[in-house]
């Protein structure tokens, strides 16, 4: 199964959505549903320009995907810290966390230089934020400042270069089509986020944690994660997977992208907004439509890696 | 009043408004190219740019910031920049002697002056009434300017503008700016009551001006 066709289903997939969605705006009658209605074709519409972007990023090349996705990381790194409470002494090391650790994190990851790669955060940045914010000299409220800061660079700039990262490694008898294997990871991912959404605006009753989002139900979680691991199973032809094993892997990464949802939504309820910004119409900022990639690309990748790749 | 815009302009305030992620919001404020004194919280170099840039013409061009000479004549590009593309209104910083007797007498009249012009020609203008940056989490007290400005033409509205998160991305004493996103925020209109006097309404501008950081 080719890359064109894994795009083509895409597109497919988006322009039921967007007849399903033309047909409910003109028979939904009701002022609530009528908004829910309206959000979700903005939501559509929204969705036509991301596909539109990354399917023009893979097709011009592997470098264009790599910058596309620091872009994404710098500007989820972005929201992630305007509403994180950090004070004048984090300045410089903030200045450190956008304009030297996020680039660098994709230049190792465009060098192919792995194992710096895999510690430059986690190892190296996690004790340079610290440092560099104790010189400053403002203890206050230290070590909740300096966590934030380096968990905001773990989940926006770490976690996320794990799917690009998808591009280096060496699959026996796959080679050549990496980027149909991230754009395989992105098309499930997401559309267990869709489906989990629709599955959740038709059956949702039982919320799973009411407190931290009264949206995600039970019914929307197996329905949307049952039929996105699915769809991941019959595609399986376009991965270097069995079907079995495609199934369990995508089972795996349709959790971790709840999982990831859940968790940011977390952070939103504890700081009282709703959304982390308003770039992507519909969909609030970066970092709500990447939360499930931030989890699941580095659990995606490091099975893959552990089991399919030399 | 015809206003001479820079063909810089436009592009200096897109790319302002890229840098500061500069979300705006106009709460009970009209969007209307009336004759209007914008002014809001001081706590960073980028305040100024950020306002100027969150204006959409052609309210932008009819409005001019006042700023502080001495930093703005500092250097070349500076100067270019506040007189050539903000077209800003450039005042002497009161002297402290000036103020302690109660600026708004014989030395706050001849730094008001300038203002007073620009007002008569039609001009919106942006200004600080706390003189200085603040830290950032705490309005200052305003200075009289505000009031005297709005008395000697009371058909001029003055608008709350509340700016936020710009001292975190362009604190005082750095000169490298974080890409934060910032948010201007737009709030209704006052003018001073009949029988209103200074303090009073220099207190009511500025609960007006906190409020909004609520919002």
């Amino acid at each position: 199964m080719s890359m064109a066709w894994l795009f083509g289903l895409n597109i497919a997939f988006l322009a039921a959505g967007t007849l399903v969605g033309q047909i409910l705006k003109r028979t939904v009658r009701a002022d609530g549903a009528r908004a829910v209605v309206a959000n979700m074709n903005l939501r559509i519409v929204t969705w036509w320009a991301l596909c539109a972007m990354v399917g023009l990023a893979f097709a011009l090349g592997d470098a264009v995907v790599i910058v596309l996705f620091a872009l994404f990381s710098f500007l989820a790194l972005r929201e992630f810290i305007t509403l994180t409470p950090t004070n004048r002494g984090d300045h410089r090391s903030l200045f450190w966390s956008f304009f030297v650790f996020t680039p660098l994190q994709y230049v190792l990851l465009w060098m192919q230089w792995y194992g710096m790669f895999s510690i430059l955060i986690p190892v190296y940045a996690f004790l340079y934020v610290p440092t560099r914010t104790a010189i400053a000299g403002d203890s206050e409220h230290f070590l909740e400042r300096t966590a934030k800061i380096h968990w905001g660079l773990m989940i926006s700039t770490y976690c996320l270069s794990h799917a690009p990262a998808l591009l280096i490694l060496n699959i026996p008898g796959y080679a050549g089509q990496n980027a149909k294997l991230l754009f395989y990871f992105l098309l499930i991912v997401q559309l267990s986020d869709v489906l989990q959404y629709a599955c959740g605006k038709l059956w949702g009753k039982t919320p799973i944690a009411p407190r931290i989002s009264p949206h995600k139900t039970w019914e929307g979680f197996l329905g949307g994660i049952g039929l996105a691991t699915a769809i991941g199973t019959a595609l399986y032809r376009a991965t270097p997977f069995a079907p079995w094993q495609a199934a369990a892997l995508c089972l795996i990464i349709t959790l971790m992208g709840f999982a990831g949802g859940l968790t940011m939504s977390a952070i939103k309820r504890d700081y009282g907004v709703k959304d982390y910004g308003t770039i992507i119409a519909g969909h609030g900022g970066v970092l709500d439509r990447i939360d499930s990639l931030c989890f699941s690309a580095p659990i995606f990748f490091h099975l893959t890696r552990y089991f399919f790749a030399v | 009043m015809t206003p001479r815009v820079h063909p810089c302009a436009g592009l200096l305030a897109s790319l302002a408004r890229l840098v500061t992620g500069a979300n705006s919001r106009w709460i009970d404020c009209p969007v209307e190219p009336r004759q209007r004194l914008y002014f809001a919280n001081h706590t960073s170099h980028l305040d100024f740019v950020a306002l100027w840039a969150a204006l959409p013409e052609p309210l932008r061009s009819q409005t001019r910031p006042v700023a502080a000479r001495e930093y703005w004549k500092r250097n070349r590009v500076r100067s270019y920049l506040a007189t050539n593309i903000f077209q800003s209104v450039l005042v002497a910083r009161p002297d402290p002697a000036a103020e302690s007797n109660g600026f708004g007498l014989a030395g706050g009249r001849t730094i008001l002056s300038p203002l007073l012009d620009e007002l008569e020609k039609g001009g919106s203008l942006i200004l600080f009434p706390e003189g200085t940056r603040g830290n950032g989490e705490e309005v200052g007290e305003f200075k009289a300017g505000l009031y005297h400005l709005c008395r000697s033409n009371p058909d001029i509205e003055a608008v709350p503008v509340y700016l936020e998160n710009l001292n975190r991305i362009l604190p005082k004493g750095e000169f490298l700016p974080l890409p934060l996103l910032s948010r201007v925020t737009f709030g209704p209109p006052i003018r001073p009551e009949t029988d209103e006097g200074k303090s009073e309404f220099l207190l009511r501008a500025r609960r007006a001006l906190c409020r909004l950081k609520d919002l």
